[in-house]
């Protein structure tokens, strides 16, 4: 299913269901009008970064839609429909629902919750910048829920300054996300 | 095997690099007879899965899709570095083959039964020993295997390591921090690993102790399945045992403890009862394991379960050196050959739809095991 941007009519790569006043509305965001409404988007092919989502909805304050129903981007799966069939729809799921799956994985994996052995070549220092990452997000989201906007857009521009992965450096996010971007399938 | 072989082979790929990497040690006893725990194992196997960045999985692709991927791994280079596709590469187009080829490719452990069934766009790379094989589009866009008779899950598993680093040097994997290499399936994340063995345990169960190795294999976390890897009603007395868990621990550590610890363990344990059977009723035991001869030998009609009971019991009395004429590594083929997709190959017929092929089955097996 390929949605045009509600903006212009470039090809959307953000896409959310809202429910506002118990409505339920879509909105699809090419790259350009997503980055000007707060998401947050690598440089190339890759997803919206939650962060950015969160920001967004502290900006709109009280008033701030509900999401009512989370979708893979890269492969719309719903976690529903994973649980149903027992699989992941994509890379990217495993991000888009990092918090469903992983409880999951814990319980399929007797309790494991981390990766432990071989990885691809080029993944060894892709791995630490994610942990940086992984950090300046969760306090980022830490500021946000503080309300501490200030911080949050410095935390925000330290992510970006670290650098999105791009399809052909990254084993991290390049991985798990290049496949990202609504249908941008080779 | 010839005519799969035929149909759909590519050039053998290009002859290995020199890598660098240290000898691989080799694997023993290619025809079963004299491999490692040949007597309590049948077989070893690891397999690894793998997903492609840049492609939904299997499960949310197109046709389309999956034919690229298809193209893409079909154009990586997969041999190199002693990683079991030295000796070239060839290719079978499952969409596309005849079903008794690919019900003979699933016989031979080269590719799975969902993967004989399904109907999209899929391929496997077979190697020329036929120990290897790549299934792409499976669960994952790729399923790495190394198949080996006995206990060889260490050199399998080196061969195995070999393998992937090569397959990535061309074909960039999903691999995520956290949760390692990405499967469609929660179960297979991480190390994407599963080592397994296919254990024959008549003596087990002759004592009747087979439900405690299953209570054993659950306390392990072992998965524990039947011959051809449905349900927990085995034939013949095989037991395919595997690590149930991927993620947390390093695939060596996962190696060694099944290979090292693990398995031995059961081994001996099946040993132990056979040697209590040997010396409580060897004239029972002696009974049992000629009387099975005695029907390979002289039956008419054979059908598929009764062979692999009979070829079973066998295995046991060459196992324990009770029957002398008849070599194990024979008892091994003739496991895969009395299977209906390899005999219907053999008697150049195609898979009859309940076609009666009891009869071509007591021949061959009467042929192969004559006193
Ligand atoms: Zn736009
Ligand atoms: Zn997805």
């Amino acid at each position: 299913m390929q949605h045009h941007c509600d903006r212009c009519n470039n090809p959307a790569v953000v896409h959310e269901t809202l429910v506002h006043d118990g409505k339920k509305s879509e909105v699809h965001l090419c790259a350009e009008h997503a980055a000007e409404g707060g998401y947050i988007l690598p440089t190339q092919g890759g997803p919206t970064l939650i962060v950015g989502k969160l920001l967004e909805k502290a900006a709109a304050a009280a008033s701030a839609p509900q999401r009512a129903v989370k979708c893979c981007p890269s492969c719309g799966m719903t976690m529903a429909a994973l649980r149903e069939s027992g699989l992941v729809g994509c890379a990217l799921c495993y991000r888009q629902f990092e918090e469903e799956l992983s409880g999951l994985i814990q319980r399929t994996q007797e309790g494991a919750t981390a990766h432990v052995g071989r990885h691809p070549a080029h993944a060894a220092e892709l791995i630490d910048r994610a942990a940086v990452r992984n950090r300046l997000s969760r306090d980022l989201r830490e500021a946000v829920s503080r309300e501490d906007y200030e911080r949050a857009a410095r935390l925000r521009d330290e992510l970006l300054a670290l650098g999105e992965p791009t399809s052909d450096s990254a084993a991290e996010e390049a991985s798990s996300e290049s496949s990202s971007g609504g249908g941008r399938h080779a | 095997m010839s005519d799969a072989r035929d149909a759909n082979s590519s050039a053998a790929g290009s002859p290995a690099n020199n890598t660098g990497q240290a000898e691989l040690p080799p694997l023993l006893g290619l025809d079963g007879g004299d491999a490692p725990f040949a007597d309590c194992v049948l077989s070893s196997r690891v397999r690894l899965a793998r997903n492609l960045v840049g492609f939904n999985f299997v499960n949310r692709s197109s046709p389309e899709q999956l034919a690229d991927v298809v193209h893409r791994v079909q154009s990586a280079r997969l041999g190199g570095g002693g990683s079991g596709f030295d000796g070239g590469v060839r290719w079978v187009n499952v969409q596309t083959t005849a079903p008794v080829d690919r019900l003979m490719l699933f016989e031979r452990n080269l590719i799975s039964r969902p993967f004989v069934e399904a109907t999209h766009p899929r391929c496997v790379a077979i190697s020329s020993d036929e120990t290897t094989s790549v299934m792409v589009n499976e669960e994952d866009h790729l399923r790495l295997q190394m198949l080996a008779p006995g206990l060889q899950l260490r050199a399998l598993s080196a061969r195995m390591f070999a393998l992937d680093s090569s397959i990535e040097r061309s074909l960039e994997y999903a691999f995520h921090p956290r949760y390692g290499y990405l499967t469609a399936c929660t179960t297979n994340v991480g190390t994407g690993i599963r080592v397994s063995a296919m254990l024959h345990l008549p003596a087990l169960h002759m004592v009747q102790e087979l439900e405690r190795v299953q209570r054993a294999a659950k306390e392990l976390h072992l998965a524990i399945r039947g011959f051809h890897g449905e349900g927990t009603e085995s034939l013949g007395d095989f037991f395919q045992i595997s690590n149930q868990t991927t993620l947390g621990r390093s695939e060596h550590d996962i190696v060694e403890q099944f290979a090292g610890s693990i398995l031995p363990q059961f081994v001996e344990y099946e040993r132990a009862a056979r040697r209590a059977i040997m010396e409580r009723d060897l004239a029972a035991l002696d009974d049992r394991v000629f009387r099975a001869l005695g029907v390979l030998r002289s039956c008419r009609l054979l059908a598929l379960d009764e062979a692999i009971k009979f070829l079973a019991r066998v295995r046991l009395g060459v196992a324990l050196g009770r029957i002398t004429d008849v070599p194990l590594s024979l008892v091994n083929r003739l496991l895969l050959e009395v299977q209906p997709a390899h005999l219907a190959r053999a008697s150049n017929g195609e898979l009859g739809n309940g076609r009666d092929d009891r009869a071509a089955r007591a021949r061959l097996v009467r042929e192969a095991v004559r006193g």
